[in-house]
């Protein structure tokens, strides 16, 4: 697999909370207790964080809650602004330019036609008083379409894929279930085809049997599209489930990687070690 | 007790000459730029908030001794607003006033544009509300005024498109956002649809002032104007047709819908009162 240009690389990102100080911005971890620096009492919620995602890779992100897996996926999608780094997509100016030093509009055109995102909290991710179809339509309008019967076409389509029943799509996603608003947003994040998938926590908050209808719609969607996802979860099951390759961090770093039945089956570092044992 | 507004006590046209010249500033500004909001710093007048404010400020500084005004309210002469307006704006500063946009140089107008055709040196000022199309989308000034920068609109086909998915066609009833020039989404302040068009190719001058918002901008002679519409959907006017003015007879207007509750009857009659009132005296009006 390494042999294959990757589709997504992320160098050295970090994001502070906090000013900052000379000893925490050039001591490294080595003056950072858990993410915070004692001196200025700034938070590191990602400190140099480098990875690869490949084309057609789920690269799974485990860790504690304040890790920052979510910081991690917001910043790539430009929710929240980073204090440096640097990221590269191969299907954007041939993989040569750094993203985070776009334009907004060039941001936007990224968040539209490159990432699609699932956010862990459907209220982050959809309108509510918008119908599911608007919701779907809302990637399309922004991507330039004008034809309102076509863009109707799409979202029953990606509604109808993701089970969301045709006689609903009217509907504002308030009046659905927790697993239907996840599915909404799901078929929206897919809406212009995107090349990379980002998910965050997908099924915090839904119950057994949701969790599993939403993971095995997100392996079938990887199955027949290709995408290369990056699937954010504090739950080790729902990585051993989808994960081909896995990160764990903890205060902001990524403290162990490697093939997901490396991670869970032969851990390294100490504090994956108690992660996989705790679970079992 | 009447009281007597005098030029002795009031500057010509109520407002200082500063105001007025900072005012005029925000007109150019506007005018140079089609469709773009221009802050201005609106004035505290005799008027509240909500009434016309923005309009009225306009007409204080643009208007001259020579000038002729009229002032409508949703079409009618006769209306509060457009009453207390007139009073306002004559009291200071002495101008003849007209309910006959022909004879008009400025007209101050809110939610109608007249029927009959404007010429180029006529100013048409509207009252809105409601300057930016982008408030739905965003509550934040900050965040409008990047999304106008660079022309990203989709919030605003989100809410064209809602309505067609949920009704079948779009169901903005009034102030249905306009491209301006190619670059500037637009509020055209709430007129009805039917006047939109109006607002394209115009021989005459449009202003708008918001002084609520705190805002200008301004519609040049010959701008294309362009009412948002999908490629499926096209643009639509109210349907008028089959409908008659009880009192003059006219067709293709905007109309009034008025009930009789006595006879249970609907009665159609032209908005534009002016330019009902000419044609009832037989005058040859000439429509936009």
């Amino acid at each position: 697999m390494n042999d294959t240009k990757p589709i997504l690389s992320v160098r050295d990102l970090a994001v502070r909370f906090g000013e900052g100080c000379d000893i925490c911005i050039n001591g490294g971890d080595a003056v950072l207790d858990k993410g915070h620096c004692p001196y200025c009492h700034s938070v590191w919620a990602l400190n140099k964080v480098s990875f690869d995602l490949y084309p057609g890779e789920i690269l799974g992100i485990v860790g504690e809650s304040g890790s920052g897996k979510s910081t991690l996926l917001k910043a790539l999608y430009f929710d929240m602004e980073i204090t440096e780094g640097e990221a590269y997509i191969s299907q954007f100016k041939e993989g040569k330019t750094n993203i985070f030093e776009l334009s907004s509009q060039q941001k936007r055109h990224i968040r539209n036609h490159k990432m699609g995102m699932v956010y862990q909290n459907p209220i982050m991710g959809l309108r509510m008083n918008f119908s599911s179809s608007a919701n779907v339509a809302e990637k399309l309008i922004a991507a330039g379409i004008r034809n309102a019967g076509k863009m109707t076409e799409r979202a029953k389509y990606l509604l109808n894929h993701v089970e969301v029943p045709a006689s609903r799509i009217k509907e504002e996603p308030r009046n659905f279930s927790g697993g239907m608003q996840q599915r909404v947003q799901i078929s929206k994040a897919l809406a212009n085809n995107p090349p990379i998938l980002l998910l965050d926590e997908v099924t915090t908050g839904l119950d057994l049997s949701v969790q599993a209808r939403v993971l095995d719609l997100i392996k079938r969607i990887h199955q027949e599209l290709g995408i290369s996802m990056v699937v954010v979860s504090h739950d080790l099951s729902v990585i051993r489930m989808m994960a081909d390759r896995t990160m764990v961090m903890l205060n902001g770093r990524i403290i162990e990687e490697g093939l997901t039945d490396q991670i869970l089956e032969d851990p390294i570092d100490e504090y994956t070690q108690i992660l996989v044992h705790s679970l079992l | 007790m009447a009281y007597n507004i005098s030029n002795q006590h009031y500057n010509f046209a109520f407002l200082d000459e500063g105001a007025k010249r900072e005012i005029r500033r925000s007109i150019l500004k506007a005018v140079a730029i089609p469709g773009y909001q221009v802050p201005f710093g609106s004035r505290e007048l005799p008027i509240g908030r909500g009434w016309g404010t923005g309009g009225l400020q306009i007409t204080l500084s643009i208007i001259g001794k020579d000038d002729c005004l009229k002032v409508i309210d949703q079409g009618s002469d006769d209306s509060v607003n457009a009453v207390s307006i007139r009073k306002l704006v004559t009291a200071t500063t002495g101008v003849e006033t007209t309910t006959d946009t022909n004879a008009a140089t400025i007209i101050q107008s809110r939610h109608r544009v007249p029927e009959e055709k404007m010429r180029n040196d006529q100013v048409l000022v509207l009252q809105v509300p409601n300057p930016e199309p982008l408030r739905s989308v965003s509550p934040k000034e900050t965040v409008s005024r990047n999304l106008h920068a660079e022309a990203e609109y989709s919030g605003i086909w989100l809410r064209l498109y809602e309505g067609i998915v949920k009704y079948g066609r779009t169901v903005i009833g009034a102030d249905h956002p306009v491209m301006v020039s190619g670059r500037y989404v637009m509020n055209p302040s709430p007129i009805p649809r039917f006047d939109n068009p109006k607002l394209h190719q115009a021989e005459c001058l449009y202003l708008f002032g918001a002084g609520r918002e705190k805002k200008i901008y301004a519609v040049p002679p010959y701008t294309d104007v362009v009412s948002l519409a999908y490629e499926d959907h096209p643009f639509a006017i109210e349907n008028v047709k089959g409908r008659s003015c009880r009192l003059c007879g006219a067709t293709d207007v905007y109309y009034d819908e008025i009930f009789d509750s006595e006879t249970n009857e609907h009665y159609f009659q032209c908005s534009d009162s002016g330019f009902c009132e000419k044609r009832r005296n037989g005058t040859e009006v000439n429509l936009s």
